[in-house]
């Protein structure tokens, strides 16, 4: 909306620019920033699918065949690796960051991001190691 | 004939329109000339009318930050060569209310710089026949990043929560707040902890990173930010498992 | 001294539970939402993975897991909502809405596990 211009002897009318509510379209840098916050809806949805689950698991080995075949279907194995996608993105963006908010210091130095960062990485391997290995039947 | 590039800079005059426009200028395309040179050959030779701000042209007063083709930068660190064959958009900086041209306005950043209290606070100075406060090289390590921030107000211009958020105090403030905390001569932790741990002191961050990305000084406010986060989160349930160690502010 | 915020202790919740999700949660959606029903690994049997989530230490762990991963959500959504869709102004509902929904799952969580 066109407003006649506004201006009295020394005050002159500053112009403020309404930031869009599409403001993160408008650069693929604040789109990915967006998709990132928006992981964390995989992430729910994963403990939704956690919960039927166990909830599967502790109703009988009917309801848990009930669960496997609807795991099955196509379309959630579809919806399940994009969700996957998703949360893989929110562990690697997130093992990113952790350097930036500790700062370690060794020797009066500070510590390379990659060397803050690398560790997160292995305890992944190895938690994800671990978990796998108690879930496949390992004793 | 010598080589040219097109600067697109925006205009904002109240007095004669509502709205920015832009206006596009012809300026020499130097390999040793800067953003900054482009405008100040503009306001010499073509529109004395143009108005901005700059100082230094060094990369030391924070004065010259303008947005150079939607990013913010010190448009004396600019390479014209950089953006051959152009043209180059000229805007001010993002967030701020424009006052005329490519001059914004700051008041509510130096409101809200001040707010932090970004000065050596203590309970009482040492008396100076004591001497100088000492400090090793590790304790100035710790905080000598944040304190290379020159208020260019670069990184308000490219948080979204900045725009977003009118109450949101924004990275330098907080970056320059962790420059005192971690100051051994400091002891006014706990005085700024009252303003940053507000809603809108910091946790309207959402570690975003482009303040850092942006910053022409390397002082990495995100990380200023997300380390505070934490140190508010020890102290508050520090203050909820040991309510008695509050002392009393007579500040 | 002005009143302090609650934020501390809600962002305490989002990074804890941000870890944990990060660590556990791509190897479990692997496991369960793909590689079992694609037969890339052998599902493990019934009483197996019954067992296995008896467990008091598995209950524990996947009632943390489960509550601290909604926690995490519910924090990062509230404050996509308030930057993507600028509706800070609803702020009340909003946390109401994010907050009681982990709550609720985490209740939830805690009846299933309970009664596995």
């Amino acid at each position: 909306m066109k407003q006649p211009p506004a201006y009295t002897l020394y005050h002159p009318k500053w112009y403020r620019k309404r930031v869009s509510t599409w403001w993160w379209t408008e650069q693929w840098r604040s789109f990915k920033f967006i998709l990132r916050e928006l992981s964390s809806l995989a992430v729910i949805y994963f403990v939704a699918l956690l919960l039927w689950l166990l909830w599967s698991l502790g109703k009988g080995p009917d309801k848990y065949l009930e669960f496997q075949s609807w795991m099955k279907d196509p379309l959630v194995i579809a919806f399940n690796v994009i969700a996957l996608i998703f949360v893989l993105y929110h562990s690697i963006t997130w093992f990113n960051l952790a350097p930036k908010a500790m700062p370690i210091r060794m020797g009066g130095k500070r510590l390379p991001e990659w060397m803050v960062a690398a560790p997160n990485y292995v305890v992944w391997l190895v938690i994800s190691a671990v978990v796998a290995w108690f879930i496949l039947g390992g004793n | 004939m010598a080589k040219t590039i097109i600067l697109e800079v925006a205009r904002y005059r109240p007095e004669q329109e509502a709205e920015p426009t832009f206006e596009s200028f012809d300026v020499p395309l130097n390999d040793d000339w800067v953003v900054l040179d482009a405008l100040n050959y503009i306001k010499d030779k073509l529109d004395g009318s143009l108005s901005y701000r700059w100082s230094c042209r060094m990369g030391v007063c924070g004065s010259c930050g303008m947005m150079v083709n939607g990013e913010p930068k010190l448009t004396c660190a600019t390479f014209l060569t950089a953006y051959d064959p152009g043209p180059i958009r000229v805007e001010p900086l993002r967030y701020f209310p424009i006052v005329r041209d490519l001059v914004v306005e700051i008041t509510d950043f130096m409101k809200k710089l001040k707010a932090v209290k970004p000065w050596i606070v203590r309970e009482e100075e040492k008396p100076i026949a004591e001497g100088e406060y000492l400090q090793s090289p590790e304790q100035l390590e710790s905080y000598k990043q944040f304190s290379m921030c020159i208020n260019c107000l670069c990184c308000y211009a490219a948080c979204p929560v900045v725009g977003l958020d009118q109450h949101f105090i924004g990275p330098a403030a907080i970056a320059l707040a962790q420059r005192y905390n971690n100051d051994s001569r400091d002891q006014g932790a706990e005085e700024r902890l009252d303003v940053l741990s507000q809603h809108e002191g910091i946790w309207g961050c959402t570690f975003n990173g482009e303040c850092t990305r942006v910053c022409p000084k390397n002082v990495d406010p995100a990380g200023a930010i997300q380390q505070y986060k934490i140190k508010a989160m020890t102290e508050w349930y520090k203050s909820l498992i040991m309510p008695w160690g509050k002392k009393s502010n007579g500040k | 001294m002005a009143k302090r915020s609650n934020e501390p202790f809600l962002w305490s919740l989002f990074s804890s539970g941000g870890m944990i999700a990060a660590l556990v949660v791509p190897v479990l959606l692997f496991l369960f939402g793909v590689a079992f029903p694609l037969g890339w690994l052998k599902s493990p049997n019934y009483w197996d993975l019954l067992n296995l989530a008896r467990h008091p230490l598995a209950r524990l762990a996947l009632l943390a897991i489960s509550s601290l991963s909604l926690f995490h959500g519910a924090h990062r959504f509230r404050f996509t909502l308030y930057d993507g869709l600028q509706i800070k102004h609803l702020n009340e509902l909003i946390a109401v809405f994010c907050y009681g929904g982990a709550l609720f799952g985490t209740a939830l969580a805690a009846y299933i596990l309970w009664n596995i």
